[in-house]
């Protein structure tokens, strides 16, 4: 998978002379000490699918910078790198970065990795997918997958509504909000995604925001270091639908917020770290724990039970091997 | 290719259908399951639970059957050859992943041991009223492959052909069991490894630059890639184009769905399998499938000593329906009469491709258990006159 990617920007710390496209000049008109940069994380992106989908503000384009500078951080390797995303906003995340991606049923990200994981268990495996898709329609698959330790490292984009059907109420819309479906308000009580998926089992929680874009890169690059069940939830703006039914201003606006009432809070237990509509957003690194993964502890099972007669998973045959 | 000889249970074997059809995956290369209990389809996997991990691959039971039917296409992508099992209520809810897997052209099994409906209906009994869901259960027009097998022994040699025909055409095939096949225990003969073809995944071995992975060139069946191979390649529900992008216009929409049934139509006389007996000079044809082609011969061979001329069809393919034969058939004869354990569901489809040139009698029962010969006698009787 490298050939097509500059793995040298995966080995060495980013300067800006690294990024710098000399050639780019090639006219004359300009000399060579203006540098034109190239975007580090461009490797990282279909660039024939751009425009993007999302709306102006949206914080998920963001996430997905995060993301890529996180992939060179971590200097994971690509070649067994795989993303999977359900249906939604943030469910196309999918279909714009370059890597080996599906864009699954709405619901059913977690289950079609727990698939690729269990029958090539040398991929690392990446869920990216909406507050909705993972915790309403997918909800349990989930909390199974967290209670499993299965080796995913599932990233949430929590814009608090379903977006891209319209600005319906999400399990994780907050108290007394106002979305299609709860024209006079919102009375139902919200999820708290990080105490959730802890309760469940998760080895790795935590939570940031879109205005907290190193942290939460650094989130993810940590999260690969890790095996098993890993969740990052990350808060996001959705200025076209929560936002404006709220009066809650634009994506800048959103940003004001999330940078004045954040609180970093590593190690908060996660049954404090409850959202409301306009009050402070607990941030952090809540969970970082060990626990054998799903393979891990199936492999010893058989082992134990079976003796010589279990035979490992061969590795799958690749192109590259 | 031959099969596996790690997989491959050789000998002669006292066994029920349900363990059959595992025996008929592992055979045919598969190596990974997801499944969830239901009864009478359960064996299945619990055979396959205990023997996977010796032959080196894996099963997991999933919280739900949307999980399972999913979770399977998640092993396929990584390399596996995979399937999931069910019954009725299970299946219902696999609905949607079938669609998945046929827009996707993921190549897996569903297997399907049908019990009586609707809704819980009849846990441990036998019915035949899922043939219709399993061609259309899921929303959109799309194909699927599916076969009925009638013994123990034809749900391992079935279940091998259903591995093939899945990865042939990069389709979903549904292995359309029912409790009594399931359940019954009779001889099973395993062949050597080497005496059982197995299909290998299409798998590409195009460049990076060159591989299209929707891309196809005659036979209308793209080659696939799978994790980890380093094309990056993309996979959508969604309407796609050639490079597995989402392209939402009437044009792609047009060519990607013709081609997902063409592929399947082109190929029908290829891919149905039908079992005939005294066809030729016959007046009435009874066609049927699963365990109630085995109820349906003794009623024939009661009809033949009355003197009557009657032949048998038994459809081994129900889809793509082998609607040719029918037509032909239909020509020659009276009348078809068509026994199967629902208010009548293939029996539409044989009266469709008759298209008014002979008569088409249902021999209709709720389910529950199989029919009595007497009741088919009666109608091959009067569609004899």
């Amino acid at each position: 998978m490298t050939d097509n990617l500059n793995t040298d920007l995966l080995n060495k710390d980013l300067t800006n002379k690294d990024l710098t496209n000399n050639d780019s000049c090639s006219d004359g008109s300009c000399s060579d000490d203006v540098d034109v940069l190239v975007n580090p994380v461009e490797q990282f992106l279909r660039s024939d699918r751009v425009p993007h989908i999302w709306c102006p503000g949206c914080g998920i384009g963001t996430t997905v910078n995060s993301f890529a500078r996180a992939l060179i951080d971590s200097k994971i390797d690509l070649g067994s790198l795989a993303l999977v995303s359900g249906i939604g906003c943030t469910g196309r995340v999918a279909g714009y970065v370059k890597l080996d991606s599906f864009h699954t049923t709405h619901g059913r990200a977690i289950p079609f990795a727990t698939g690729l994981k269990l029958a090539n268990p040398k991929l690392n495996v990446v869920v990216y997918s909406g507050d909705g898709d993972l915790s309403a329609i997918g909800g349990n698959h989930l909390i199974h997958a967290a209670r499993r330790n299965i080796d995913l490292k599932v990233i949430c984009v929590n814009n608090l509504i379903y977006a891209m059907t319209g600005g319906q109420t999400a399990p994780t819309t907050p108290d007394h909000s106002t979305t299609s479906t709860n024209p006079y308000g919102v009375f139902e009580p919200s999820f708290n995604l990080p105490h959730l998926v802890e309760a469940a089992g998760a080895v790795y929680v935590a939570r940031w925001t879109t205005y907290h874009v190193k942290q939460l890169s650094r989130s993810i690059a940590e999260a690969f270091n890790k095996k098993g069940f890993s969740f990052i939830e990350v808060i996001s703006p959705c200025p076209t639908l929560y936002q404006r039914r709220n009066k809650m201003g634009d994506g800048l606006d959103a940003m004001k917020y999330y940078k004045e009432k954040s609180k970093v809070k590593h190690g908060c237990p996660t049954s404090e770290v409850g959202m409301t509509m306009t009050g402070e957003i607990v941030v952090g690194k809540f969970v970082d724990r060990e626990r054998p993964d799903y393979q891990t502890m199936m492999r010893a099972q058989y082992h134990e039970s079976l003796g010589d007669t279990y035979v490992e998973q061969p590795e799958m045959e690749t192109v590259c091997s | 290719m031959k099969a596996d000889p790690k997989g491959v249970l050789t000998g002669t074997h006292f066994m029920d259908g349900d363990h059959a059809c595992c025996e008929g995956a592992l055979a045919a290369g598969c190596r990974f399951a997801a499944g969830y209990p239901i009864t009478p389809s359960t064996e299945v996997v619990e055979r396959f639970a205990a023997r996977v991990p010796k032959v080196g691959g894996a099963f997991i039971q999933m919280e739900d059957e949307l999980a399972a039917s999913i979770a399977l296409q998640g092993g396929v992508w990584a390399g596996a050859k995979s399937f999931t099992v069910t019954s009725g209520p299970g299946f219902s809810l696999m609905m949607e992943h079938i669609g998945y897997a046929a827009m996707t052209e993921t190549p897996c099994v569903f297997v399907d041991v049908q019990r009586g409906g609707p809704s819980t209906g009849l846990p441990t009994l036998p019915a035949q009223a899922d043939m219709m869901q399993a061609r259309w259960g899921s929303h959109g027009d799309y194909e699927i492959i599916a076969l009925c097998p009638n013994s123990p022994q034809e749900c391992f040699d079935l279940t091998i052909k259903a591995f093939n025909l899945a990865e042939e055409f990069r389709v979903p095939v549904m292995f359309m069991m029912d409790e009594v096949v399931g359940h019954m225990t009779e001889k099973v003969v395993i062949p050597a490894a080497d005496q059982i073809e197995v299909t290998p995944r299409k798998h590409t071995h195009k460049s990076f630059d060159e591989y299209l992975p929707y891309g196809t060139n005659g036979d209308l069946v793209p080659e696939m890639a799978h994790a980890g191979d380093g094309y990056n390649f993309h996979v959508t529900g969604l309407t796609h184009d050639e490079r597995g992008y989402p392209n939402m216009t009437l044009p792609i929409q047009d060519k990607l769905v013709r081609r997902l049934q063409n592929k399947i139509l082109n190929a029908v006389d290829r891919i149905t399998m039908t079992e005939e007996e005294q066809i030729d000079g016959a007046d009435v044809v009874v066609v049927s499938y699963g365990i109630t082609s085995r109820v349906a011969q003794r009623a024939i061979e009661a009809a033949r000593k009355k003197g009557l001329r009657v032949g048998k069809m038994r459809l081994i393919t129900a889809w793509p329906f082998p609607e040719k034969k029918i037509k032909e058939l239909a020509k020659n004869i009276k009348a078809f009469v068509v026994p199967e354990l629902n208010l009548g569901q293939m029996v539409r489809e044989v009266e469709r491709a008759a298209g008014g040139q002979a008569k088409t009698f249902a021999v209709s029962h709720a389910g529950g258990g199989v029919h009595n010969p007497e009741d088919i006698l009666k109608v091959i009787v009067e569609a004899s006159r």
